[in-house]
């Protein structure tokens, strides 16, 4: 193999990468907490919620996980359009990205939930509570510390799969490493230092999650 | 420009699901045997075996699936020869899928409970016995349902191989839009589609667990 | 001459010393049980004697067979020793049969028949026989821990350590397997209990080592230990039970 390595472009392109990283970061922090927040609601409701609505969340939850995101993000970019709803390449990709997330930790969450002792239902009922202020003050946040590392995976998950926004044109670190290679012709350079650096975002966001969650569930407290 | 019926549109989406199939049959059996191969490095006894699979995973599970594809095809590249999407695309997808069901067997044979590797130790079993009479048997059950699981995310990664240009399901819908300005419908279809593939993957690999889970329950 | 010699055995966890300088000789056909609180060091001596901890002073060997960590001398240790667990450790992916002959067919290279007629031979000891082609959880506890010990029998080992092997059992199956145990004392196994059944052990044994913070605190013929304590300890210890 004689082929020369040249990353003598990344000084000039930094800007751009950095540009990218940014709105990467962007995505997955907007995704992320949407998302959750998506999945706590769409958990309560499949876990605890009227029967009416129960199918209505499951099938969401199946759609999205039976499906690649690529297609979800190309339905939402390109077909929705159709039916009036117009919108910028990074609402697609945010939107794709908290309908995603969503589903799955939907799914993770309900796990939590259900693995509550019946215990806790029981002694929230017989403080009065409503079960929605059982689920509210007494269920959801040990049922959150209990699948906290699972979804943390999941938002890294997402994080990684953000990288597809960019066959919308949403700017994102893909989008910057495809407009570097088409500048510079140096493709397997701009690849390769991107994907280093999706590598150290990973691992970032993993430790940044995980000191969240020592903020939100202190150590010390027993989780039943 | 002719019109495109329905019918025309789910044609040609099937035609292409050919090759979605087929490339995710190549990288989940692939993938499964040079993750069995990994797996063994893994819980094997030796350390820097072990490292190198830890690292593997690490750099599989860390970075995107799409730049692992642009990376093979132009890496690949490198060595001088025109890469054919196929080649890149089904390469990346059986080393992505070993790191996963390395890590997802990894945590089968994790699983099994420590007094079974002590019973068998205590009863004059060497370590390669323990695995091969032992734990491994009890690691298989356990591993049913998570791998059956891994293979959805395996259809759904071939999606991304459309992106370097091999033309499976995705790739088909977006050549479809493009000649009929539907997307709404067609990507509707193409969605459908890779639901009806993977949901019956999904369905049975909760079903096998759930299986599973009462049979742990007698014991 | 001693079976089972152990001396000046020492054992940490990270900063904490769990066995303090253990000596011990056990002599062949002796019965002995090692009682003592929680946290005594009596399961992981016993451990130690099995190889399952890695010691950190002293020496063990059984019948002239020294323990060391290297795996061709634990297996010649554990094809001497047998030992039965409190939570049985059956496996679940084989049938009572199946637990009985594996190691023999494995580990000693034993042909399947003569293994099977071996395990046929200790089923019906423990009062199994008729239950070789059941599942491990197809038992009742009492019935798996009399498995556990037909399954390490059949090995022939010179000794067998039983690790609170009552103490998962539901209080009306722990005589079924007690009785076994006292048949294998009189048959003259060299045994070595960790036990929290006192009554057994003054009937049983031939010798009760009470541990307490890592040493052998006192030691003597059950008679002795339980009646006459000599030690603050063991007299609360034995006024507890």
């Amino acid at each position: 193999m004689t082929y020369q390595f040249d990353f003598a472009w990344v000084w000039q392109y930094l800007p751009v990468i950095l540009k990218g990283i940014g709105i990467t970061l962007e995505l997955i922090a907007v995704g992320a907490a949407l998302g959750i927040a998506l999945g706590i609601a769409c958990a309560w409701a499949r876990a605890l919620g009227p029967s009416w609505l129960k199918p209505v969340v499951g099938l969401y939850v199946e759609l999205i996980r039976n499906t690649p995101f690529l297609i979800q993000l190309f339905f939402i970019f390109f077909g929705l359009p159709g039916l009036g709803l117009r919108m910028t390449e990074l609402q697609a990709a945010n939107l794709a990205m908290v309908i995603n997330l969503g589903a799955y930790s939907c799914e993770i969450i309900r796990a939590g939930i259900q693995a509550t002792p019946k215990g806790q239902f029981e002694a929230g009922a017989s403080l009065a509570m409503t079960p929605f202020e059982t689920f509210r003050h007494v269920v959801l946040v040990p049922a959150l510390e209990r699948i906290w590392p699972a979804l943390s995976s999941q938002v890294v998950i997402v994080m990684l799969g953000s990288a597809v926004v960019s066959q919308i044109a949403a700017e994102d670190l893909t989008f910057a490493a495809n407009f570097i290679q088409s500048r510079t012709f140096r493709a397997f350079e701009a690849y390769f230092l991107t994907t280093a650096i999706y590598l150290l975002l990973a691992i970032l966001l993993r430790q940044v999650l995980a000191a969240l969650g020592r903020l939100i569930f202190p150590k010390g407290r027993a989780t039943p | 420009m002719t019109d495109f019926t329905t019918w025309d549109i789910l044609r040609n989406l099937l035609l292409a699901t050919r090759w979605t199939i087929l490339l995710s049959l190549v990288a989940f059996l692939g993938g499964g045997l040079l993750g069995l191969a990994l797996l063994f490095l893994r819980i094997g006894r030796l350390s820097w075996p072990r490292q190198a699979v830890r690292g593997y995973v690490e750099v599989f599970q860390g970075t995107p699936l799409l730049m692992q594809l642009f990376l093979a095809f132009f890496g690949l590249g490198l060595f001088g020869f025109d890469v054919p999407a196929w080649l890149a695309a089904g390469l990346t997808l059986i080393l992505w899928s070993a790191a996963f069901l390395t890590e997802i067997w990894r945590g089968c044979v994790d699983a099994v409970v420590r007094g079974q590797w002590e019973a068998s130790a205590s009863l004059g079993m060497g370590y390669v016995q323990q695995m091969r009479y032992v734990i491994l048997p009890q690691a298989m059950r356990i591993a049913i349902p998570p791998t059956v699981g891994f293979s959805v995310q395996v259809v759904k990664g071939t999606a991304l191989t459309s992106i370097i240009g091999f033309v499976e399901l995705s790739k088909a819908g977006t050549v479809v839009t493009n000649a009929t300005f539907q997307p709404f419908t067609v990507y509707g279809i193409v969605a459908l589609i890779y639901f009806c593939l993977c949901w019956p993957l999904s369905k049975s690999s909760q079903v096998l667990e759930r299986k599973l889970n009462v049979a742990h329950r007698d014991h | 001459m001693s079976l089972i010699e152990i001396t000046d055995l020492r054992k940490s966890f990270g900063e904490t010393e769990v066995l303090k300088g253990i000596t011990l000789n056990v002599a062949p056909g002796e019965v002995i049980a090692i009682i003592g609180k929680s946290g005594s060091g009596k399961s992981t001596l016993l451990r130690c004697i099995n190889g399952l901890e890695t010691v950190n002073g002293g020496t063990i060997s059984v019948a002239g067979a020294q323990l060391q960590a290297d795996e061709p001398h634990l297996k010649a240790l554990r094809l001497k020793v047998g030992m039965i667990f409190q939570q049985f450790n059956l496996f679940p992916h084989l049938t009572v049969g199946g637990n009985v002959m594996l190691s023999q067919t494995v580990v000693k290279k034993t042909p399947t028949v003569e293994a099977e007629a071996m395990a046929r031979k200790m089923l019906d000891r423990v009062g199994l026989g008729h239950r070789f082609d059941a599942w491990p959880s197809e038992l009742s506890g009492g019935q798996q821990q009399r498995v556990a010990i037909a399954r390490a029998l059949a090995m022939q080992p010179i000794a067998l350590l039983c690790d609170e092997i009552t103490s998962a059992l539901d209080p009306e199956l722990v005589a079924e397997v007690l009785a076994v145990v006292r048949e294998l004392a009189a048959d003259g196994m060299t045994l070595i209990l960790v036990t929290h059944e006192m009554g057994f052990a003054r009937d049983v044994c031939s010798r009760v080592v009470f541990m307490h913070q890592g040493r052998v605190h006192e030691m003597g013929p059950p008679a002795e230990i339980f009646a006459s304590p000599k030690t603050p300890e063991l007299r609360q210890f034995v006024g507890k039970q």
